[in-house]
């Protein structure tokens, strides 16, 4: 633990790149081989099953802390962060246990299914034997929310630095289902595992936001135009044997949508699909809301399946007859892909993503502002002569987003945040006018910068009309410009509304209360966001 | 009729009626008890000042000439209806607590104190009261310190590591404490020792006062990473990343020593530079020791998490309230990288 303890110091001390990766590449090299298989699989978000519950945790380190528990929770928005507070609260070590982080990860998982007697005299006798840094490490790695500022690009050039083997080879052997429990450290990504092989996906190929003026992508012709669908991102695999469908975070989210099987039995063997999974109706995709009323369901009722019946829009072949694709050109991936699909059967629920024709930009920029008559987000913007790349690589890849919906309102609650924004007011909740009153619609956390919520924190501090445990309500006067992506009806609300991704623009100090929007604003563009439900038929190749 | 009590809490800060005198006042008062020199506590614009015969040469550097005496540690004065007596607190060279006794009530208001020796202040030491004014800065049980040997050894292993890679160390501590405590654990060996003006003024003080410190250079125009390469510079906490430090070079590391970088999220606030735990604040088992060493039924809080330590200490017994400062201050604050100043963590 103490090599573990000693990375993430060196990770947490500094934000250049450069400097976290060869941190990362030198503990690749000289760490323990069993700690560098979990730290690949904690980096990339593949994390054991909770050994305890927040609550036990938090009994267990206030009992061994010999302190009320009132007084631990009193504690815990001052650090802002559970992990720490238990390792700050708890006394100092007895022992100096010594273990690798391999033997704790395993420990830890062995204890899934124990009772709590046992659960707890394992984790208090781990917490006697951790300094201060490593017991908070162990904790996050129970607690999960583990971020260590290492994103999955940077862990690969790490590896591919300490082993030699090439980055993206080393990004395509780090995708799918493996567990550190059953392969090594030179399985993985020295030699590739061969057991994961049949179901391991492709690195996706990410776009990035375009901000500049599409004139300067130049030629349009050299572009292949699609709608940007408001779905799951999803990979489809049939390969001998098996079949699969991966979501964009490495999920195998193949056992949630069983309309799909039935692919596995018309697909060529050897195929990988990069596609959309949207709700659909009938003739095109549903709201992203509605698909949302399937998510994170653990049961799926056949009325469900038949409300929202799910579809994939295909938009990229990646493997053909087990051949990797990857490197071919975009035109020719797409034609090889309307091929295969044009041999499929009516009826499966599958379907190409149209490619969108249009003479110049200004014919595109107005297919683009009706993308939310389609259900889309925008347009995605490809060049027909890319591969098709690990990660987001810019250049050949630009998702065009419509600009966000945005209103003024009032913030009226504000509450701390957590970890390095701990003792900063940073979540707040927005209301519009109606009539006389103030209705609370929203809440934002993000999108103003450190010294603006410093600044709120101040003003927060000295405006407060009334405490709710961490929450204040405060002076209805500051005015923020907020911007969401969507807008549903919601009998939960009081509004009668939800927002999607909604987020602070701006605060619009030169604004005053009187002049914030309303909730009339907001019906408003829900009636116009109802279009959503009839959309038009997609637009032929 | 009950009479008064010996200490009274009002808008001007801790009174005495029977003495006539506040103590720590943050608005002009006629007679002003002094505990110490840092600004929040030592202010300007009194009639009288009575304070720590050690502490009087920083506090007459700071506020220019008043009308102020001294007393020794342990010595005691009769004033108005009480006699008073200063206690040393542990907190800075020449901080004390201060001792009121009344027709046989003893109360002590603490002032800022630590617990633990830092060999250039007087050791803190317990006084038998019956009510007991005591700071909270870092009354939550998360606030524990190492000793000061390793925090020390820490700082050097930083400064040698900076040294040997060609970066100049720069490292923020408050003027009055903070910055000579660590001057005397520095390991002269590793480099020059450079100070920025407040902390060289504050330090030749207490030199001349008879503290042991190692020799250091006021940065001043012609210094600079080029002229003093391996240095290591004090600066208050306010000076860092400011032009003044520019003269460093891009590359200087920088650190900060306080209590408060304990805390991740504190540290995570003030950007990649390096936290020492050091504090000249009693932790939590500094404070609830030193509470219960006093003996005391009755005991105040300030400065700190005043509501959260005043519920610990009922619940341990004691007959506790809290004492109102000027600042409703979160203390945490003071660790903010925007905040200048010269108020202790």
């Amino acid at each position: 633990m103490r090599r573990f303890a000693r990375l993430f110091a060196a990770l947490d001390g500094t934000t250049k790149t450069a400097a976290k990766t060869a941190a990362l590449a030198a503990y690749f090299r000289d760490a323990p081989e069993e700690d560098r298989l979990w730290t690949i699989a904690l980096l990339s978000g593949r994390r054991p099953k909770r050994a305890a519950t927040a609550t036990e945790l938090r009994e267990w380190a206030a009992e061994a802390a010999a302190i009320p528990l009132w007084l631990f929770e009193e504690t815990y928005p001052v650090v802002g962060d559970l992990a720490e507070t238990i390792a700050l609260v708890l006394p100092p070590p007895g022992t100096d246990s010594g273990l690798p982080l391999g033997v704790h990860m395993r420990g830890l998982i062995s204890l899934a299914g124990q009772p709590a007697s046992v659960r707890r005299a394992a984790i208090l006798s781990a917490w006697d034997g951790l300094q201060p840094d490593e017991r908070f490490l162990f904790n996050k790695l129970i607690t999960g929310g583990f971020r260590m500022g290492v994103s999955q690009g940077l862990m690969t050039r790490a590896l591919a630095q300490a082993t030699g083997v090439a980055e993206t080879t080393v990004a395509h052997r780090l995708m799918g289902d493996w567990s550190p429990l059953t392969t090594t450290f030179a399985a993985l990504v020295q030699t590739g595992d061969p057991q994961s092989d049949a179901t391991r996906p492709y690195p996706f190929a990410l776009a990035a936001p375009l901000e500049a003026a599409p004139e300067t992508l130049g030629d349009p012709q050299d572009w292949l135009a699609e709608w940007k669908w408001d779905g799951i991102r999803g990979q489809l695999i049939h390969r001998a044997g098996a079949f699969a469908l991966w979501s964009r975070g490495e999920e195998l989210i193949t056992g949630r949508f069983p309309e799909f099987a039935p692919l596995a039995d018309f697909l060529p063997a050897g195929t990988v699909i990069d596609g959309e999974v949207v709700a659909w109706g009938g003739t095109g995709p549903l709201p992203f809301a509605v698909l949302q009323k399937r998510i994170g369901r653990k049961s799926l009722p056949k009325r469900l399946l038949a409300e929202v019946p799910a579809h994939l829009l295909a938009y990229d072949l990646l493997e053909e007859a087990g051949q990797d694709l990857r490197a071919a050109p975009l035109c020719l991936r797409r034609a090889r892909l309307e091929a295969l699909l044009h041999a499929l059967p009516p009826g499966l629920p599958i379907g190409i993503s149209p490619a969108l024709a249009a003479a110049d930009w200004p014919a595109l920029a107005a297919l683009r502002a009706a993308a939310r008559d389609r259900a889309a987000e925008g347009l995605m913007l490809k060049r027909r002569s890319s591969a098709y790349h690990v990660g987001r690589k810019r250049g050949d890849w630009w998702k065009w987003k419509l600009n966000p919906f945005t209103v003024d309102a009032v913030m009226i609650y504000a509450q701390a945040g957590h970890g390095r924004r701990a003792t900063l007011y940073t979540d707040f909740t927005f209301a519009v006018r109606d009539g006389d009153d103030l209705v609370p619609f929203a809440k934002a956390y993000s999108g103003l910068t450190d010294d603006e919520f410093r600044r709120i924190t101040d003003w927060v501090r000295k405006n407060t009309l009334e405490r709710f445990g961490p929450v204040r309500r405060v002076v209805p006067e500051q005015v923020f410009e907020i911007a969401f992506e969507g807008i549903q009806a919601s009998p939960r609300h009081r509004s009668g509304i939800a927002l999607r991704f909604p987020r602070m623009l701006r605060w619009r100090q030169d604004k005053q209360v009187a002049g914030i929007d309303t909730i009339q604003t907001l019906r408003a563009l829900l009636a116009g966001q109802r279009g959503y439900s009839t959309p038009a038929p997609p637009e032929d190749i | 009729m009950a009479r008064a009590p010996v200490l009274t809490f009002t808008d001007r800060g801790i009174f005495c009626p029977a003495g006539g005198f506040h103590i720590d006042p943050w608005r002009p008062v006629d007679r002003a008890l002094i505990t110490h020199g840092h600004s929040d506590h030592a202010r300007p614009g009194h009639g009288r000042y009575l304070c720590s015969r050690q502490a009087a040469p920083v506090i007459r550097h700071r506020l220019g000439p008043v009308r102020l005496e001294t007393i020794a540690y342990g010595e005691t004065r009769r004033i108005g209806g009480v006699t008073v007596s200063f206690h040393p607190a542990g907190h800075v060279p020449g901080s004390a607590q201060i001792r009121v006794e009344q027709d046989g009530e003893v109360w002590v208001a603490s002032g800022d104190y630590k617990v633990s020796a830092d060999g250039l202040s007087d050791p803190f030491e317990p006084v038998a009261c019956h009510s007991f004014i005591s700071e909270c800065t870092f009354g939550l049980p998360v606030f524990r310190w190492d000793p000061q040997e390793a925090i020390l050894a820490q700082i050097n292993r930083w400064w040698a590591a900076n040294a040997a890679e060609g970066r100049i160390s720069i490292l923020g501590a408050y003027a009055l404490g903070k910055a000579q405590r660590i001057l005397s654990g520095l390991d002269t060996g590793i480099g020059p020792i450079l100070t920025h003006g407040a902390v060289e003024t504050t330090t030749e003080i207490l030199r001349s006062q008879g503290c042991a410190l190692p020799a250091t250079v006021a940065v001043t125009a012609g210094i600079s990473a080029k002229s003093h390469p391996r240095a290591i510079v004090i600066a208050p906490p306010s000076a860092q990343a400011t032009p003044w430090a520019s003269r460093f070079g891009p590359n200087a590391a920088a650190a900060f020593a306080s209590g408060w970088m304990r805390l991740r999220g504190v540290r995570r606030r003030r950007g990649a530079e390096t936290g020492f735990v050091l504090s000249d604040h009693a932790d939590w088992p500094g404070l609830n020791a030193a509470i219960r060493e006093t003996g005391a039924e009755r005991v105040f809080v300030t400065h700190g998490y005043t509501a959260v330590f005043r519920r610990w200490l009922e619940s341990q017994g004691y007959d506790a309230g809290i004492v109102q400062t000027e600042y409703e201050g979160e203390g945490i604050d003071s660790a903010q990288p925007d905040t200048a100043g010269d108020v202790p963590g």
